[in-house]
């Protein structure tokens, strides 16, 4: 089992029920990860690995794993805000 | 026993003071899906799960304790010199007048810390779903704080322990597939 | 009490956390495959070289772990900052 990131995406996106009656307008998508080792089974020996300090800096050693996470609505106006 | 270093597992940097945000943080303080509770929960199956599995969890429970401090720094940083106007702006009135500004093991709407959080079955089938589970909620607590914080170095850290989440829910994960396995692991896959 | 540190240290520093992300990285990998002696060459090829770094360290910045040497012999340096959360 190799590590082929185009077998599988690490976000998924569904359209949420929005009714007549709802008064928020609607958020369009809703988003969901669907992180790489969901896909990989026993992890098989050998899998690639990262550099030390890029391991340190993604927070795993495999780059397989790795599993970049970005607020998925920071696009829309208005959201994000801490 | 354990023995302490003297160092984060992980760099922590804040880039502003921000109170708010060390709110939200404590979710992972002393919240359900927390560190604390991750720690506890793993070091505490191991006396009763079989053999085979005993170092994983005390190694990723051991590894919960290093997360656990990483939290403490960023919410210890982002309130230290905060003002009491400041905490009250956001929404840590009410942490203040019990705590001032230490710190204290409950979630993020200030209620305190409970082992009913975790589970011990003695199953160690139910107690390892649970630990996947733990992980997988700690991993969507983690993003939820993302999108609601626009600090670039706090969000630096927070993604390094996302990602931690998601490596401690594949070791669980191969832990069931040890524990299923009838005699030659190398026909599971 | 303001107090800054040289940027040797914060560079020492992140070296050790790279040497031992390996090591906790490889130690939860082998928990699950025990057997795989390329992973155990490698853990303690890290093992070695991330107690080399420490000793560089604590001989310029004090003790990082307990049961470290105390290489002040007229005070005990374990008990001084920075703590973790002071860095």
């Amino acid at each position: 089992m190799k590590s082929n990131p185009e077998t599988f995406t690490k976000v998924k996106s569904y359209v949420p029920f929005h009714g007549p009656c709802d008064p928020c307008p609607p958020i369009g998508r809703k988003y969901y990860s669907t992180p790489p080792n969901l896909y990989l089974g026993f992890q098989p020996p050998n899998l690639p690995q990262f550099s030390p300090a890029e391991a340190l800096k993604s927070g795993t050693l495999w780059a397989f794993f790795y599993d970049f996470y970005e607020n998925p609505y920071k696009k829309r106006a208005g959201k994000g805000n801490g | 026993m354990w023995s302490y270093e003297k160092k984060l597992q992980y760099p922590v940097k804040v880039s502003t003071c921000n109170p708010t945000l060390a709110k939200y943080l404590t979710e992972q303080y002393g919240g359900a899906d927390g560190e604390l509770a991750a720690a506890l929960r793993y070091l505490n199956q191991r006396y009763t799960i079989p053999e085979k599995v005993v170092g994983l969890l005390t190694d990723i429970g051991t590894e919960e304790f290093a997360h656990l401090e990483m939290i403490a720094t960023m919410i210890y940083k982002l309130t230290k010199d905060a003002t009491p106007q400041q905490l009250r702006d956001a929404g840590l009135g009410e942490h203040f007048v019990a705590h001032d500004s230490a710190l204290f093991y409950n979630n993020a709407a200030g209620v305190p810390f409970t082992t009913s959080y975790i589970q011990a079955k003695g199953d160690p089938i139910a107690d390892l779903y649970e630990d996947i589970a733990a992980e997988e909620k700690a991993r969507a607590t983690y993003q939820w704080i993302i999108d609601m914080s626009d600090d670039p170095d706090l969000n630096d850290s927070l993604r390094f322990l996302r990602q931690r989440e998601i490596i401690h829910s594949q070791r669980f994960r191969e832990a069931v597939e040890i524990l299923k396995e009838e005699r030659d692991r190398k026909k599971i896959f | 009490m303001v107090k800054t540190l040289p940027q040797e240290y914060y560079k020492q520093l992140e070296e050790i956390q790279v040497a031992d992300f390996v090591l906790i990285e490889l130690t939860l990998y082998l928990d699950t495959h025990p057997t795989d002696m390329q992973a155990i060459q490698q853990y303690n090829q890290y093992a070695h070289y991330s107690k080399q770094l420490k000793e560089k360290f604590e001989a310029a910045f004090g003790p990082l772990e307990q049961g470290s040497l105390n290489r002040t012999p007229e005070f005990w340096a374990w008990k001084s900052g920075p703590w973790p959360w002071q860095v």
